[in-house]
């Protein structure tokens, strides 16, 4: 209040509301750039039910709880739920979408190398949500 | 000044009062009764995943249950009703007004939050605090999610009786001499809060009843299947509880404001800044409810204004770390227990909110969602922040409530062992978080790495446990036997104590 001057609080709050400034253009830059889906994106439907995953590719052919895809290629995932909401989790390549019933909700990724990798449920589904998982395998380019 | 206990009376007369101190006093007792139920659980939580399988608790349903009325507990029957403790004696005789504005209505406040209680864990029920439809329908079992919907309402409507009071008693019963600019930021902060929670609860209130009715078949706005749409049910939650996360933050850093200035022997470094960061923060606490929702498909342009307005909440939470600071700086200070915890409780709010910053930038937000760096995240406030502040209070009151001392030492020991318990709880759950464990599972894979965390966390929470026995023992105690306090310089720091005022009209 009286008898001193407040110019380092000032000082402090300019160099706080510029570091969120840098913060926040940063991450709207990198979303942007992360959110760009290639064109030749190949299309994958992710189905999620209590308590597993379906996928379903291009050709028409499902699998249940393993995912293959090919190392170099991008891929595009339509994901969506046909009962509660789940959440589609490849967490080596920081692949998160919610499968939410009634929406589909897209989310584009490209492998680079040849193994597996674990595909969990981040969002609490009920009783099994703890196991719901399923595995992406990363396979050798076929060409 | 004695605030309460100084003649034993019946405890009807307690119980049937209307005085503000009385009603308090319920509040306090309520609070902390539920402060151990609600960390009973949260040990059984981290016992079972001590390590992978099944071993404590025995099937994922059980596990689901605790967890939810874990987190039900300690923010509705802890943390809000421990504010309310704090308000009920201290903003009357900050303001300088006899009582509460409505003292009826502040004890049905009260009152209406055993039923609620009661409802919250008579059923157990097991769809997470957060209750997210469909699932809530089509899947919870009944009647424990009735129950729980039903408990939320009647809490719902004792916080807003409780803020409506609040509101009136500061701005309407202050003593016509003070201007509002006089009032201490304590009731500053329950000013700001009470104002929060009259504007968001209602949005709560009815995403409520429309869970209810759908639950009941007769209406489907959040079912999928019947047309309705679950994503507008985490708007109108999240509508409500982004703000009551500043609710649960702004009377804590108030409590602060009393303890750091007290024991720093100096008077705040900037009042003005203070009133000016809870008002700020009570404004941006509207502008960040999505960010809770970045993965629920949501476009680039919603997600930047919901970040952009997110970052906006963090110069105002910086500018009351820097008037703590600042009234800390050449300050003679003296560690007495309150201040301990004041000064870990700001430590650790700084790094609650270093983590909020990077959970706010969009593309580490996909990084984090919903994995165990965001319970760590929410933990440093709630814990580290909300209920240090808080448990420091609890001490500084404790010698005006009960006419006597605690144990200073045991006091002390509490606060260390509590702090490197939730240093080694909640920041070993962010680097979980980033290992990719998901949050509310019963069960994991056995990952060297996320068992190597998970028993760190449950080793810090079992150190949170231990401090929190031996902080009861030490209240149970000294309250009665404890060693009669000077109160009016009840911790020996000498000079004029300029709040709290004497009691006016004990008796009323």
């Amino acid at each position: 209040m009286s008898g001193h001057s407040n110019w380092p609080e000032w000082i402090y709050i300019a160099v706080v509301i510029a570091l969120m400034c840098w913060v926040g253009a940063e991450a709207w830059n990198a979303e942007r750039l992360v959110e760009h889906v290639p064109a030749d994106a190949e299309v994958i439907k992710v189905i999620a039910q209590q308590w597993f995953w379906t996928f379903e590719y291009e050709d028409g052919t499902k699998t249940i709880g393993d995912l293959y895809v090919e190392s170099g290629k991008a891929y595009k995932f339509e994901i969506t739920s046909k009962d509660v909401i789940h959440s589609f989790n490849i967490h080596d390549y920081v692949v998160l979408m919610d499968a939410v019933p009634g929406r589909v909700n897209t989310v584009w990724f490209a492998p680079t190398d040849v193994r597996t990798h674990d595909i969990q449920c981040r969002e609490y589904c009920g009783l099994i949500h703890y196991n719901m998982r399923g595995t992406l395998h990363v396979e050798e380019p076929s060409s | 000044m004695v605030l309460e206990l100084q003649k034993p009376r019946p405890i009807w007369q307690i119980m049937f009062s209307t005085h503000h101190t009385d009603v308090g006093l319920l509040y306090l007792i309520l609070s902390l009764s539920f402060l151990f139920m609600g960390g009973a659980l949260a040990l059984a939580i981290r016992a079972e995943l001590f390590l992978p399988g099944a071993q404590i608790i025995g099937d994922a349903m059980t596990f689901n249950r605790i967890f939810t009325v874990h987190g039900t507990t300690l923010i509705f029957l802890f943390i809000l009703p421990f504010a309310s403790a704090v308000g009920n004696y201290f903003v009357p005789i900050m303001v300088r007004y006899k009582d509460m504005a409505y003292p009826k209505l502040n004890a049905i406040a009260f009152w209406m939050i055993p039923p609620g209680a009661a409802l919250v864990w008579l059923g157990f029920a097991d769809f997470t605090w957060y209750a997210q439809p469909p699932y809530s329908i089509i899947s919870a079992p009944g009647p424990a999610a009735d129950m729980w919907i039903f408990g939320l309402k009647i809490l719902g409507v004792s916080s807003v009786l409780g803020a409506l009071n609040f509101v009136v008693t500061i701005l309407k019963c202050k003593h016509p001499d003070m201007s509002i600019g006089q009032v201490p930021l304590l009731a500053w902060s329950f000013l700001a809060s009470s104002l929060i929670i009259l504007v968001a609860i209602p949005t709560f209130a009815a995403a409520l009843l429309m869970l209810l009715t759908d639950r009941l078949g007769v209406s489907g706005f959040f079912n999928p299947a019947m047309g309705g749409d679950p994503i507008a049910y985490s708007h109108l939650f999240w509508f409500t509880f982004h703000p009551e996360v500043y609710v649960l933050v702004i009377p804590a850093i108030g409590m602060m404001y009393e303890i750091i200035p007290r024991f720093s022997r100096k008077p705040i470094y900037s009042y003005n800044s203070g009133i000016f960061a809870f008002v700020l923060l009570s404004i941006v606490a509207f502008s960040s409810w999505a960010h809770h929702m970045y993965a629920t498909g949501m476009s680039f342009t919603e997600k930047t204004v919901f970040m952009v307005g997110t970052l906006a909440a963090v110069p105002a939470s910086a500018m009351h770390v820097f008037n703590f600071i600042a009234t800390m700086w050449n300050g003679r200070i003296k560690f007495s227990t309150p201040m301990m915890w004041a000064v870990g409780g700001i430590a650790l709010f700084f790094s609650a909110g270093a983590g909020g910053v990077a959970n706010a930038a969009m593309p580490l937000d996909f990084a984090t969602h919903d994995s165990y760096w965001v319970v760590g995240h929410f933990h440093l406030f709630v814990m580290g922040t909300i209920a240090f502040g808080s448990i420091g209070y609890l001490y500084y009151m404790f010698p005006y409530v009960t006419g006597r001392m605690y144990n200073e030492t045991f006091g002390k020991v509490h606060f260390v062992m509590s702090f490197i318990g939730t240093i080694l709880v909640f920041f070993t759950q962010h680097i979980l978080g980033l290992y990719g464990m998901p949050r509310r599972v019963f069960d994991y894979p056995p990952i060297p790495e996320w068992i190597a965390m998970n028993q760190i966390a449950t080793i810090g929470a079992m150190i949170i446990g231990i401090s929190m026995i031996i902080f009861l023992a030490n209240m149970i105690y000294s309250s009665g036997k404890g060693k009669l306090a000077d109160t009016d310089d009840p911790f020996g720091l000498g000079g004029k104590y300029y709040y709290p005022f004497e009691a006016k009209n004990p008796k009323h």
